[in-house]
């Protein structure tokens, strides 16, 4: 598959923001636990924030996949049949309940409405909190549906590839949360730094995986049962267009393999091995730099993980488009 | 119920690509069009075709068979593309089957193509929707014309007879005939779209010249020179 930037952007944007909101509710979580000191109520404001401004612009970002943007708001039509659709339909519930989130903590809506048991005091953040992580669990399942829902492309058709998209997405928001603390200062760089770590050592064991099924692959289709012609040698000589066609840019990489081997190589440093070195570090010498430095180079990783995540994909299409003339 | 649906014969299909020609004259003049055609004198020229003919050879050279290869949309049965369709533009017509989509309704997102395993769809760039081949549902839903023109701009065009059309699912029409008595077969079945359209295999097909033919026994001359004159008079020289 051609990857495309609107894409890569919309997946890897809205996952940092998605992880972000859930680092920000796992530690309200254990400060109400009392495993954590309780965080000032604006550091949660400006975390939701920050949040929710890497939603939006992923949302931006996704307007740029589209032919005619001006009519995006019919892809809430279909939510009966098609993950798109339902994507879009969560997305913006998302973004309203991590507006909320944030806006409660901003206004100190802290004020217990119930209590559940002896020592849980249950207000409006703690509520807000449980629907939006509902909600961005939903949207990470929405996301990678769109790709492992496609029925022919064996690379994408993996609960893998579910995997892949929340753990990726909630490591990234980890290690968010804990540039984010470095930065203003907030001692819980290192609590939101070993939760990132961990996320992100799942996350290798999964894209691991992935890697590792999609390079034993065996494709159901080929180019003798596309067109239907039962014969070891079947070659293609003209494909119906000498200038390329719609189905020569959209399925396919342009690259060599090489250079997908090399993106494959860069991703891997980048999103597993340097940002756990670079918070290991921070750990051991208390930097405030290396966190920030540390999401940089993951969230840099993850553009390229996602770009070979699009260009390994083999469509069964492109059985049809395998020489120009 | 109907189902509309091509059945291309291979064993006829000379690759003369008057179907691709036709149907993008006829849809890009009407309900579907204008059909983009980026650079259409250029070296690199690309557009929107709903109909593209493939050629494939087959076997080692010199045993080989070149096999031309008409393409378009299947109106499968079971068409993966419509469900994806967020807009709900893609659509399968109830009544006679053929997966349309609604150019006032599709965003161009393109989830549709990636569903279909056939790459069927083509999105126009000038107009940024979605395309694909809509069995001329303008001409044959059209009761103006005569029984005989309500058929795809292909089939009427090619000079061939290697596009049949019709209704797979009457066993008695022409289409279904053909698809049961001639082995018509289906695209990728391993993908469980069931594809409408059908495609009839190649043959093996042995010409066979005995030496009685190249001499000619039934030439009544007997010989193959030019007849010699010797003076006589021949019909040539007859005046009227
Ligand atoms: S051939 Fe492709 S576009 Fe046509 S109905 Fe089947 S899946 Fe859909
Ligand atoms: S490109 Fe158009 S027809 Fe295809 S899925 Fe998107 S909205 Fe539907």
């Amino acid at each position: 598959m051609h990857p495309a930037f609107s894409v890569i952007f919309l997946t890897t944007l809205i996952g940092a923001g998605q992880g972000l909101f859930l680092a920000m509710v796992t530690g309200q979580i254990y400060a109400t636990a009392g495993f954590l000191p309780a965080q000032e109520s604006r550091f949660q404001a400006v975390g939701s924030l920050l949040a929710l401004l890497l939603l939006v612009a992923g949302l931006a970002a996704s307007f740029f996949h589209l032919g005619r943007p001006e009519r995006a708001w019919r892809a809430a039509a279909m939510w009966r049949t098609s993950w798109l659709s339902r994507e879009v339909i969560v997305l913006p519930i998302v973004m309203v309940l991590v507006f909320a989130y944030g806006a409660a903590h901003w206004l100190g809506w802290t004020r217990p409405l119930f209590q559940v048991g002896r020592s849980l005091p249950v207000d409006v953040t703690l509520l807000l909190a449980l629907l939006g992580t509902l909600a961005s669990l939903a949207l990470f399942l929405c996301t990678a549906m769109i790709y492992a829902g496609v029925r022919f492309l064996q690379e994408w058709q993996t609960p893998l590839t579910v995997s892949n998209f929340i753990l990726l997405g909630a490591a990234s928001g980890f290690m968010l949360a804990a540039a984010y603390s470095a930065w203003v200062g907030n001692p819980l760089v290192t609590f939101f730094g070993t939760w990132a770590v961990i996320l992100t050592l799942a996350g290798l064991a999964s894209r691991m995986a992935h890697l590792s099924r999609n390079a034993l692959i065996t494709h159901r289709s080929t180019t003798q049962t596309a067109i239907g012609i039962r014969h070891a040698v079947v070659a293609q000589k003209t494909q119906g267009a000498t200038g390329g066609s719609f189905n020569t840019r959209e399925f396919f990489h342009g690259r060599s393999i090489q250079a997908i081997d090399r993106v494959r190589i860069v991703f891997l440093v980048l999103v597993f091995a340097l940002p756990i070195l670079l918070i290991g570090l921070a750990y051991v010498t208390g930097s405030s730099s290396l966190p920030i430095l540390a999401f940089a180079t993951q969230f840099f990783g993850l553009l390229a993980e996602r770009w070979s995540f699009f260009a390994e994909a083999r469509h069964p299409q492109n059985l049809y488009y395998q020489s120009v003339a | 119920m109907t189902q509309l649906a091509l059945v291309i014969d291979l064993n006829v299909c000379v690759g003369c690509h008057a179907c691709v020609t036709s149907c993008k004259e006829w849809n890009t003049s009407g309900w579907a069009g204008p059909l983009v055609d980026r650079n259409p004198y250029g070296a690199a020229p690309t557009g929107t075709f709903f109909n593209r003919v493939q050629t494939f050879e087959v076997g080692t050279f010199p045993n080989t068979e070149t096999v031309h290869f008409p393409k378009s949309c299947l109106h499968c049965e079971d068409p993966p593309c419509v469900p994806v369709c967020p807009t709900g533009a893609s659509y399968k017509r109830p009544d006679n089957g053929v997966v349309l989509v609604d150019y006032d309704r599709c965003i161009g997102c393109k989830y549709c193509s990636w569903a279909c395993p056939y790459g069927a769809r083509e999105l126009d760039e000038q107009q940024r929707v979605m395309k694909k081949c809509t069995l001329c549902i303008d001409r044959i839903t059209d009761l103006n014309l005569s029984e005989r023109d309500r058929k795809p701009a292909c089939v009427l065009a090619c000079p061939a007879s290697a596009r049949l059309f019709g209704d797979v699912h009457d066993p008695d029409s022409e289409v279904s005939v053909a698809i049961r008595e001639r082995g018509g077969y289906q695209l990728m079945p391993e993908c469980g779209t069931r594809p409408s359209n059908h495609y009839l295999p190649r043959h093996r097909t042995v010409m066979h010249i005995d030496p009685e033919a190249l001499t000619r026994v039934d030439n009544p001359l007997r010989k193959e020179d030019l007849t010699a004159y010797t003076g006589e008079e021949t019909l040539d020289d007859v005046a009227w």
